[in-house]
Formats: structure tokens, sequence, C-alpha cells
């Protein structure tokens, strides 16, 4: 039944927004699309999981460095973030401040370890992801925009 | 009507500069949805190219002479710019084009992921029309109209 898989597909979405995964900027993300841009959501994350392999390949390498060098790491953690922040990754974003917080202050063992962290929420978030939008093609045209109650 | 030379088909001209591709996406589409014609750039630096400010002869920033600036390319009626970018910042773009003659009256808009004081008021009496902390929202970018209604000849009747 059409209504069950919608309201299935919304119930991933509100799983995902109450386990803190995604906040109110992925939903200013769907109200993007229309019927010439079914896909918009789904480009830009493609787009941000794309873009953002280098930019985590390029910290691994920095954060081998010995010694660190601070001003780069948050340079790069700088456009991290602010791409996470594009595509309403909540808990991401968060991560990414307390890597910042931990360079201002020179502390690369805080750095290390708060990376691994970002690591791993970047997997989860991208499997997460993949298996929204296969389910979200497979319900069928454009799923309006509605906030989770 | 007063109105009724304006052309309606006629749609405003946005000039975007962003160096992250995820932004120069979401920023193309939102300025889109408002029916603007968008041209979007990665650099400040192919920002000044484009709109006729770079100067490789005698290193002078402005050609003396002012219609060769924008005769290779459509008139532009509103810039957007992040404001951290590698090489010239939204902040060195803002001062370079309210320091030109023949560009200073465009409206010029600031993003920025970073919600600092300071920044804002630099930006502010530099001569930005509004800053726009990011990620930029499509009321963001209702902000942009009254600053291009502005521009129109028209509008001065009406007070705007």
């Amino acid at each position: 039944m059409e209504r069950n898989l919608h309201r299935q597909l919304a119930n991933m979405k509100k799983s995902l927004f109450d386990q803190g995964y995604l906040d109110e900027q992925f939903i200013q993300l769907e109200e993007l699309q229309d019927a010439a841009n079914p896909n918009f959501v789904e480009e830009v994350v493609t787009m941000y999981y794309r873009d953002s392999a280098r930019l985590i390949q390029n910290i691994d390498h920095a954060l081998e460095k010995n010694p660190l060098d601070f001003a780069k790491l948050d340079n790069y953690m700088h456009q991290f973030k602010g791409s996470s922040c594009s595509i309403g990754a909540k808990k991401l974003k968060n991560e990414c401040t307390q890597f910042k917080e931990y360079c201002e202050t020179g502390n690369g063992e805080g750095c290390k370890r708060t990376f691994q962290q970002v690591k791993k929420e970047y997997a989860a978030l991208k499997k997460k992801l993949e298996h929204y939008f296969q389910f979200a093609r497979q319900v069928g045209p454009v799923e309006k925009a509605c906030r989770p109650k | 009507m007063a109105m009724g030379r304006v052309s309606l088909e006629k749609k405003f001209h946005v000039l975007a500069i962003d160096d992250s591709t995820i932004d120069r996406k979401l920023i193309e589409r939102l300025l889109k949805i408002s029916s603007y014609q968008v041209t979007i750039m990665d650099s400040g630096v192919k920002a000044l190219e484009f709109l006729g400010l770079l100067d490789d002869d005698n290193g002078s920033i402005e050609s003396t002479f002012t219609s060769t600036t924008q005769n290779h390319q459509e008139k532009v009626d509103l810039i957007i710019t992040d404001y951290s970018m590698p090489g010239i910042t939204g902040f060195d773009l803002l001062k370079k084009i309210k320091e030109s003659e023949s560009l200073k009256n465009i409206p010029v808009v600031i993003m920025s992921s970073e919600n600092v004081q300071s920044r804002i008021n630099s930006c502010l009496e530099s001569g930005a029309e509004e800053f726009l902390l990011k990620p930029v929202q499509q009321s963001d970018v209702n902000k942009l109209r009254p600053h291009l209604l502005r521009g129109m000849p028209e509008s001065n009747s009406f007070g705007y």
C-alpha cells in the first residue's frame, strides 16, 4: 500500500531527527525540491560525500605529522564543518566544533580522539542516508517536505 | 500604470561567489527558485575578472575607459559572496567593488558560517547590505529583493 510506504519513509526520517543525526537544514533542503528538481537533496548529499572524502584524507594525513599544524587542521575542519552544516548533519557538526576547540587550545590528543569520532559519525550517517534515499526512490514521486512531529 | 515600463520578463542578475562546491549548489538553487538569473564563481579573483576589475597591463585595478568594464558581460544587479575564501576574501571583494566608480552602486551581500560581531560590523560599515549566516535559507534570500528593487529607476516613485 502506497500510504504504508509513505508512512515508513516518514518514520525513517523522524528517527534520523530523533536520534540527532539531522537538523532543520535537511528540511530546508527538501523544500528546495520540486517536480523539475526531484532529487536535489540526494544530489547535494552525494556531492557532500564525494567532496568531503578528500578533506577527511587531508585531515588524517595532517594528524600524522609531528608537530601538528593546528592552523592547517583548523582550516580543513572549517571547510568540513561548513559542508556538514549545509546538509543538516547535526551530530557531525557538533563533533567538528569540538575538534576546532581542541585546535584552538593546541590539544593534539583531543583532536585525534575527536576525529575518530567524526569518522564514525560520518560513516554512520552515510549509511543511514543511503538507505533513506534508496527507500525514498522506491516510494516514488517527490516527498513533500514535512517536519517530523 | 507607472510600472508598465518595467519588463516583467527581465530577471535580476545575481553574481554569487563561494569556494565550497556544496554551498555553490545551494545558493544557485535558492537564487533560481527566486527567479533570478544566476552566475556562479568559485573564487574572488574570477569574480573580479568577470566584473572587469582585474587589469593585466600596468597594475592599475580599474580600466580608465569605464565603458570597457562591463561591456563583455551582462549587467550585474547584486553580488552575494562568501566571506572566508582563499586568496581574495569576500571582504576584499566588497572593498574593491565599493572603491570602483562603475560598480560601487551594486548591492553586495556577505555570507559567513561564523557569527562574529566585529566581522558583521566591518562588513556593514564597508558597505555590505546584508550579512547572512550560513547555511543560507530561503528566508535569507528573500532579504535580497528590496535591495534589487531599489536599483530600479521606477522604484523611487513608490518610496521603496
